[in-house]
């Protein structure tokens, strides 16, 4: 069999999945950026070049300085919720990853638990979010119970439909990215390495510093693209969650949808991309992606 | 060492089972919730227990047809699973072999899983609008007026809803498909190369076996993706919804435990699919244990 028959093979396999990424994928993202330049009315979309998308998402910030404008509010707030999510994120998904793969010993174990983590995943984002309403709601288990106990008077309002609650949500459904990238870090560092460090007589806090996050590193920047990227165009979690009342990046991409102005959530769209990619080139420089997996 | 990890072991136990209850508590809330009796409310406390609002949700609300959602979301889910399965295995294959391009299709993956996902569906949304648009308006000039005739629209749930679930699902099958040949010992190839496989033979009697328990799990990922799928689905799926759609509408508008049954049945169906495949990968890998090795039962 000669080589280029291999490769010929190799394109037939690999060409259906590469058809897919460019027809529904790759093709669409080109739209939005040619579309962002487009003009438009209250109903449709021009074809003639125009910035109208963009001057219009930043209608009066020059005017309005030093006081921020909407949008400008807007992208605060949500890169606010970002980092609130990544740290929580971060901090919770690395203690579960490193209890998994350093003090469960038994693989059937690891296994189990793993699963344990990975089930929810499964399941629908929407059901989650929804279960928190008789938990956090005015009448829900937390206020009954403040109530019962005497803590408090009149329920806590800021338990649901705030950004409290949206952070949580957050929490909720995206630790789980965090976790399964830094595990799988974790599991390829040699244990000799840290029976080394503690013959040298390094405490568990020396080798955590200076050994494990070191080398679990790739595994956490991983995870932190996985959680910023979801957390950055997220419009749903912040609608439910929020109580549709909370404006995010995403958000805003939806509402100029629902009122039908494409170039203008295009140009949202571009803005919102052009955030990403700079976030992500920042973590990617100090990891290759390729190389983890 | 382990003597003094003790301590620590105990406070990171604790740290997940907390978190662990976290994950299942709120779910396993509105599972309790949605057997209220008719006259409960949508918090605690249960007033009678009752399969009342099961009965709604299979009555319809009159609002919406959650029983149309219900299947169409199945029928979606299960394409999606195959193609997924399909077309993850073949370019996994690929990139065994290497091909000009790989690079090219394994950061379009990657960037297809990372995009926010509003973006993406915008994007196909913008995509079959202006060919909508081509067709309807400018299919005579292009000579393909017998073709258009009578367009309306070329979205649905089985070409831009397809599309836009797959560019989700196709990068965790492809990534599991690396991880599993990260693992794949070469050899075992080369051997029934060696003994005069055909290529199809060598992936049809040696390889497949051997991943057959991942493929299962890159199927289980297809199906339960797109089962709960709704960011990506959103500007995209066209006329109709699919179920989880309806229940992101339905968060706003229903005040009664209905939207809990209704929680409660896709949870249901999202356990059957994990749980079966499950059951099949564990009965896969004990089979492989039975018959991958015969080892110590040569004849003497």
């Amino acid at each position: 069999m000669t080589q280029s028959r291999t490769s010929l093979i190799a394109w037939l396999q690999a060409g259906p999945m590469m058809l897919v990424f460019v027809a529904f994928f790759l093709l669409p993202l080109i739209f939005v950026v040619i579309v962002s330049a487009w003009d438009y009315n209250e109903y449709e979309m021009l074809p003639a070049f125009s910035f109208r998308g963009y001057t219009d998402t930043f209608e009066g910030c020059i005017v309005q300085l030093p006081e921020l404008c909407t949008i400008l509010k807007t992208y605060a707030k949500t890169v606010k919720l970002c980092f609130l999510t990544w740290l929580i994120t971060l901090t919770l998904g690395f203690t579960i990853a490193y209890f998994l793969a350093f003090h469960i010993k038994s693989k059937t174990w690891q296994i189990l638990l793993s699963l344990l983590c990975t089930i929810p995943f499964w399941t629908s984002n929407v059901i989650r979010m929804i279960a928190w309403i008789p938990l956090l709601g005015r009448n829900g288990l937390i206020n009954q119970g403040l109530i019962d106990l005497g803590l408090i008077k009149v329920p806590m309002e800021w338990l649901l439909f705030s950004e409290f609650s949206v952070v949580l949500a957050f929490v909720h459904l995206f630790t789980f990215f965090m976790v399964v990238p830094i595990f799988n870090s974790m599991i390829r560092i040699d244990h000799k390495l840290i029976e080394a460090a503690y013959d040298a007589g390094a405490s568990g806090f020396q080798t955590l510093v200076n050994i494990i996050i070191p080398l679990a590193k790739p595994g956490i920047v991983i995870g932190s693209i996985f959680v910023i990227t979801i957390v950055m165009g997220d419009f749903v979690t912040i609608g439910v969650m929020g109580g549709q009342q909370i404006a995010s990046a995403g958000k805003i991409i939806e509402t100029r949808l629902n009122a039908l102005q494409f170039p203008a959530a295009a140009a949202d769209a571009v803005i919102l991309l052009g955030i990403t990619i700079v976030i992500i080139s920042m973590l990617t420089r100090l990891v290759d992606i390729r190389k983890e997996l | 060492m382990s003597d003094r990890r003790s301590k620590t072991f105990y406070i990171l136990a604790a740290i997940f089972t907390a978190y662990v209850l976290f994950l299942y508590g709120p779910m396993f809330a509105i599972f309790v919730l949605s057997f209220q009796g008719p006259e409960g409310g949508l918090t605690f406390p249960m007033n009678g227990i009752s399969l009342h609002w099961f009965y709604k949700v299979f009555e319809g609300n009159g609002v919406v047809n959650i029983g149309a959602a219900f299947k169409r979301s199945l029928a979606l889910g299960a394409v999606v699973m195959m193609i997924t399965v399909v077309f993850s295995v073949a370019a996994g294959m690929a990139f065994r072999k290497g091909f000009k391009g790989a690079s090219v299709l394994f950061y379009a993956a990657i960037a297809s899983l990372i995009m926010p996902s509003i973006i993406t569906s915008l994007g196909i949304a913008l995509e079959f609008r202006l060919f909508d648009d081509l067709m309807i308006n400018h299919a005579n000039d292009l000579g393909l007026g017998w073709f258009a005739e009578g367009w309306t629209t070329a979205m649905g749930l089985f070409t831009s809803g397809l599309g836009a679930h797959l560019t989700w699902t196709l990068p965790f099958g492809l990534l599991i498909m690396f991880a599993i040949f990260n693992r794949f010992d070469a050899r075992l190839e080369e051997a029934a190369r060696d003994l005069g496989a055909t290529p199809w033979q060598t992936f049809r009697h040696v390889v497949l076996p051997i991943i057959l328990p991942s493929v299962v799990g890159i199927g289980l990922f297809g199906f339960t993706l797109s089962w709960d799928e709704l960011a990506r689905s959103s500007q995209s799926i066209g006329s109709v919804n699919t179920l989880p759609l309806e229940l992101q509408g339905l968060t706003t508008t229903v005040t009664k435990p209905d939207i809990y049954a209704l929680g409660t049945l896709t949870t249901a169906v999202s356990f059957i699919v994990i749980f079966a495949a499950l059951f099949i990968i564990q009965l896969l890998q004990a089979r492989q244990r039975r018959f991958g090795s015969d080892a110590g039962k040569g004849l003497m």
